[in-house]
């Protein structure tokens, strides 16, 4: 290696020379590598961390607020009482559907013809009357406060108002125009308008004006075709047509005509999405304006999310039912596994012979750790439902099912952790006369405390995330009252979100995001409560 | 007690002839009864003999020390008399232990009463990861041996007491026992010990953690504690055994190689192998 | 125990033993060199080679000296045990014994200082000179049953001192025979039986030796009938 014939006077050369430098230089350079790829890849796994947690964050914050209306409502011994006056038995069955449907249509008296008046109805949630009989069965004092009620408003309503239904420009007329009304439909002139239209940028328009470039024929705004809506006196007119200098209009909302045809104050407006990508009307956007206008729309903190059960309405869909499901099912897994998982760690652990049966026992359970969790969930099937004819879908049955998974995990973490306690304590225990089970009970179980709560915490955040062996044992089932106990058919919050991501509607998938921001602040609420408690039984030693 | 027919000893054990033990003053006769008596005790670890037919008595109000050199078995000895060796599986004993006569491995003998009747305090100190006063009170409270709270009070601050740890820790008895220094966790275990009030003191290497002084403190603290029990100490230091016990047994690969009165022992011991040991001799 | 221990683990330990039991015999070497020079100088009345003697004597108590703090320092670093601490023990107190032996040789050279300045009669020293080589002999032997180990050494050396104390009784007689037959031999004849008391003298340190090894070699003490000596010296 070191050649000493040739080395000077220095005594250590096998460390100062130049090789030594260079290999030196080497490992250094290896271990720079090493970190820098390490930080690299924590660098990438927080980017996606972060990736993960701006997207459904900001898919699921809209779902938190809501749009409500205050309608005055008729609330009189006519709508709600029945022959003998206004009694609980006649709350309960009198017809709120009606009731909201005059209430809106008491804000539009102009709209008619069947299909308008029932997207007028449509603009409310169909389940605003059963809030509203809800409401009035739990407090009848409402009746008399005059206190308006919120109703929720329709899922898409709420979206357009969230901005989520389509974008749209406004521009200011800068001079006036003229309007003519004949027979229901509108004709505006005025050049002012076209110059307007001119100064939209909309693709799908300005082909389209190119395309009729002089102006001879009229563009046909369809209902491909971006909306166009004009603003004035009041109310609101839908271009139907473009012509050279003029477009014809029909009335979304009435307008107060003067002798006058001159109009000085106008706006248009282009709402970029056709109305046939749309499920909301122009007619409907109009409306909802209106009411907003009106300053009867509210937006408020969603509590219908947290505090119904599903729903096939998406406004009305919400996760308490799912969140007490996972509750429920939780605690029995947590009352199932964890005394029988650390009973079962500490026999295998302080009293158990050590021969091949309970060698065989331990490659046992380490191997159903790693067992499939849909594995569990057909056992479930077969033994719990088929076998014992337990009722499906029901927290106990799920809990169980889960505790059997948790179990191993439990398991072999607790064993860890009464490993890790050192054996003097034990022997020093022993040697004062201790018996085994005190030795285990008074010393070795409280110090093993934090490594078993820590397998535990991962048990069951485990647990709160399975879907698949739920699944199996039927908890798909479409429920919307909130369990009360745990036999009440339930579903969890996993299996909640697993079946809104399957619905269409848009609304719902806002939904998704925000359950899965729940159950995200579960389980972090779970691993906080971890680390106290670790903390508290750590501070003994 | 472990008969040899009904566990699996190896053959050699069937052959064995016992290995004299020099022994320069016989036996006093002086009506004195030994506190504990071992004959004939072998152990095994895993069919592995670690102990030949060893005989060796400790009196009352008296220390015995054991010396030899690491892994000669005098720390297999020690945890038979109170038969911590039963925690380990692969270990087995034969022979005879009394105890005041009685034989310890008899089937009717509770080996909790046992290990409260002869108490141990460990190399490493090993306080409890609990409060001073629960470290001390541990023992009482399990065995049942007061009747009210304010008994087990006097009880743990005699016991502190009479370990020479009260003055030190008289105002913080709710602290950590794990706070202690070296020296004071020691004296820690060694009040817990004797909280049990127990009639021997077995010591495995008390002092080999510790410093000089606290060293000294614990050797004086035997001497005192030498009134009311009989000690039986393992000790590396052959300075330390010269010091603190009255009676030497020299231990040399699993066998009794000399026992004998400690002064003899160190000026002019019987055995070459003996003398080799304690000269600091390659033997 | 015959048979030779092995050496200590510790090299220096050794090496350090070594060295004290060097001293010991170097000590002794300059002691019986200073029995010999001092009977030498006593027979012959040479009063140069008594001046040698006694100014020596002061070598032979810086060796007592040194290995005495050579024996505390090695007690203090070793804590030696059993026969380890035994040697070093016994080598203080070979050291004073042979310390002691040089102070008599000191004597008997001081006195040949203060005889006049001729020849004796032969007949006179001859029972001195032999009585010198005989205790010689027994200074010679029991430093060497501190190096040899041997018991039964120590025990012919102890019981060879009864020899010494015989021949010291003759002598005493001897003298007493040749003062009453020439009053001019009495100042001749009382510097010889101071002589030779000193060197009796010396014969029991060299005893005192041999005890010492033998208490080194089997950690007990001689039977005392050995010691008691049959016959009594006034």
């Amino acid at each position: 290696m070191t050649d000493f014939s040739n080395q000077p006077e220095s005594a250590n050369t096998i460390h100062t020379g130049v090789a030594a430098r260079r290999r030196l230089k080497a490992r250094y350079r290896s271990e720079w590598i090493f970190k820098t790829l390490s930080f690299s890849a924590i660098g990438v796994s927080i980017a996606f961390l972060l990736f993960l947690f701006t997207t459904i964050f900001v898919q699921g914050w809209p779902a938190f607020t809501y749009n409500f209306v205050q309608l005055p409502l008729e609330l009189n011994e006519t709508t709600i009482g029945n022959q003998n006056g206004i009694s609980p038995e006649s709350i309960h069955n009198a017809d709120y559907d009606a009731i909201v449907r005059t209430a809106i249509r008491a804000q539009f008296p102009q709209v008619s013809g069947r299909s308008a008046k029932r997207a007028l109805s449509g603009l409310v949630s169909p389940g605003a009357p059963v809030l509203l009989r809800e409401a009035l069965i739990e407090d009848p004092e409402q009746l008399n406060g005059q206190k308006p009620l919120s109703l929720p408003l329709s899922d898409f309503a709420d979206l357009y108002l969230k901005g989520q239904i389509s974008h749209s420009e406004y521009r200011t007329g800068t001079a006036p125009v003229n309007i003519e009304a004949s027979s229901g439909n509108f004709q505006i002139s005025g050049t002012a308008l076209l110059s307007a239209l001119k100064n939209f940028t909309n693709p799908a328009l300005q082909g389209a004006q190119q395309e009729n470039s002089a102006f001879n024929a009229g563009i046909a705004l369809d209902r491909d075709m971006p909306s166009i809506l004009f603003y004035a006196n009041g109310g609101v007119l839908k271009l139907e047509t473009l012509g050279p200098g003029f477009a014809s209009a029909r009335a979304l909302l009435p307008l107060t005509l003067t002798k006058n045809p001159e109009v000085v104050d106008w706006q248009i407006r282009l709402i970029e999405v056709p109305e046939a990508n749309r499920n909301f009307s122009d007619q409907e956007i109009v409306w909802t304006d209106a009411l907003v206008e009106r300053q009867l729309v509210q937006s408020q903190f969603n509590t219908l999310f947290f505090t119904k059960g599903a729903s096939r309405e998406p406004e009305m869909a919400g996760i308490l039912g799912a969140v007490v499901g996972t509750a429920l099912t939780l605690i029995v897994t947590l009352s199932l596994s964890f005394p029988l998982g650390v009973a079962a760690a500490v026999y295998l652990e302080e009293f158990a012979p050590r021969n091949r049966w309970t060698a065989l026992v331990e490659v046992n359970i380490n191997n159903l750790a790693a067992v499939p969790s849909i594995v569990f969930g057909l056992l479930g099937l077969a033994v719990f439902l088929t076998f014992f004819g337990m009722p499906r879908s029901a927290p106990l049955v799920g809990g169980m099912v889960l505790a059997l998974m948790t179990l191993p995990t439990i398991i072999i973490a607790s064993r860890a952790a009464l490993r890790a306690v050192p054996p003097s304590i034990r022997e020093a225990a022993l040697g004062i006369g201790a018996s085994k089970m005190q030795v285990v009970l008074h010393h070795v179980l409280p110090l093993a405390m934090p490594g078993i709560l820590t397998g535990t915490i991962i048990g069951m955040a485990q647990a709160l995330g399975e879907t698949a062996p739920l699944l199996m044992i039927g908890m798909v089932a479409f429920v919307v009252d909130i369990p009360g106990g745990f036999t009440d058919p339930a579903t969890v919050l996993p299996v909640q979100i697993f079946m809104w991501a399957d619905f269409p509607e848009p609304a719902f998938q806002q939904r998704t995001s925000a359950a899965i921001m729940v159950l995200l602040a579960f389980l972090v609420a779970m691993n906080a409560l971890a680390v106290v408690l670790r903390k508290q039984f750590e501070r003994r030693w | 007690m472990l008969d040899v027919n009904t566990f699996p000893a190896p053959e050699r054990l069937a052959g064995l002839s016992k290995v004299p033990c020099a022994s320069a003053a016989p036996v006093p006769e002086t009506g004195v009864k030994p506190k504990i008596s071992a004959r004939d005790v072998c152990v095994f670890y895993s069919g592995k003999q670690a102990l030949f037919d060893v005989d060796l008595d400790v009196m009352p109000n008296e220390v015995l020390s054991l010396i030899g050199p690491s892994g000669c078995g005098k720390s297999s000895l020690l945890r038979c008399f109170n038969r911590m060796n039963d925690t380990i599986d692969v270990c087995a004993v034969t022979g005879t232990i009394t105890l005041d006569g009685q034989d310890i491995y008899d089937r009717s003998i509770d080996v909790v009463e046992l290990r409260a009747r002869v108490g141990m305090v460990f190399q490493k100190p090993n306080p409890f990861p609990k409060s001073i006063f629960e470290n001390v009170a541990y023992g009482p409270r399990i065995h049942g041996m007061t009747k009210d709270k304010q008994e087990l009070e006097e009880l743990v601050v005699a016991s502190l007491k009479r370990a020479g740890l009260f003055d030190e820790v008289a105002n913080r008895l709710e602290d950590s026992g794990t706070s202690l220094s070296g020296g004071q966790q020691q004296r820690l275990c060694i009040a817990r010990a004797i909280a049990t009030q127990p009639e021997i003191l077995l010591m495995d290497e008390p002092a080999s953690a510790l410093d000089p002084i606290a060293t000294s403190i614990i050797e004086e603290l035997i001497d005192e504690l030498r009134e009311n029990y009989a000690i039986v100490i393992v000790t590396h230091s052959m300075q330390q055994a010269a010091r603190v016990s009255q009676k030497t047994a020299f231990f040399h690969m699993g066998k009794l190689i000399e026992k004998g009165d400690t002064e003899q022992i160190f000026t002019n011991p019987v055995d070459s192998k003996t003398q080799d040991y304690i000269t600091g001799r390659i033997g | 125990m015959s048979q030779t221990p092995s050496p200590h683990i510790v090299q220096s330990y050794e090496d350090e033993l070594a060295e004290l039991v060097r001293l010991i015999s170097e000590m002794g070497g300059m002691v019986e060199l200073a029995i010999i020079n001092s009977t030498m100088a006593l027979v012959r009345v040479d009063h140069d080679l008594a001046r040698k003697v006694a100014g020596d004597d002061k070598k032979v108590d810086d060796l007592q000296r040194l290995i005495d703090e050579k024996a505390v320092s090695m007690i203090a670093r070793r804590q030696p045990m059993a026969a380890d601490l035994r040697r070093i023990v016994a080598s203080i107190h070979v050291a004073t014994d042979l310390e002691r032996i040089g102070d008599m040789a000191k004597n008997i050279s001081r006195r040949t200082l203060r005889m006049s300045d001729k020849r004796m009669a032969a007949q006179l020293y001859s029972g001195v000179k032999h009585m010198s080589e005989m205790v010689l002999s027994q200074i010679n032997k029991a430093l060497d049953t501190v190096t040899s180990n041997d018991v039964e050494a120590c025990v012919r050396v102890v019981r060879a001192d009864d020899e010494v104390d015989a021949l010291y009784m003759s002598l005493f007689r001897e003298f007493l025979t040749y003062m009453m037959e020439d009053p001019r031999n009495i100042t001749d004849c009382t510097h010889l039986l101071f002589c030779a008391k000193n060197l009796e003298r010396a014969g029991d340190h060299a005893t005192n030796i041999a005890e010492a090894a033998y208490y080194v070699e089997t950690g007990g003490n001689l039977p005392s009938d050995l010691e008691a000596g049959i016959i009594e010296v006034s």
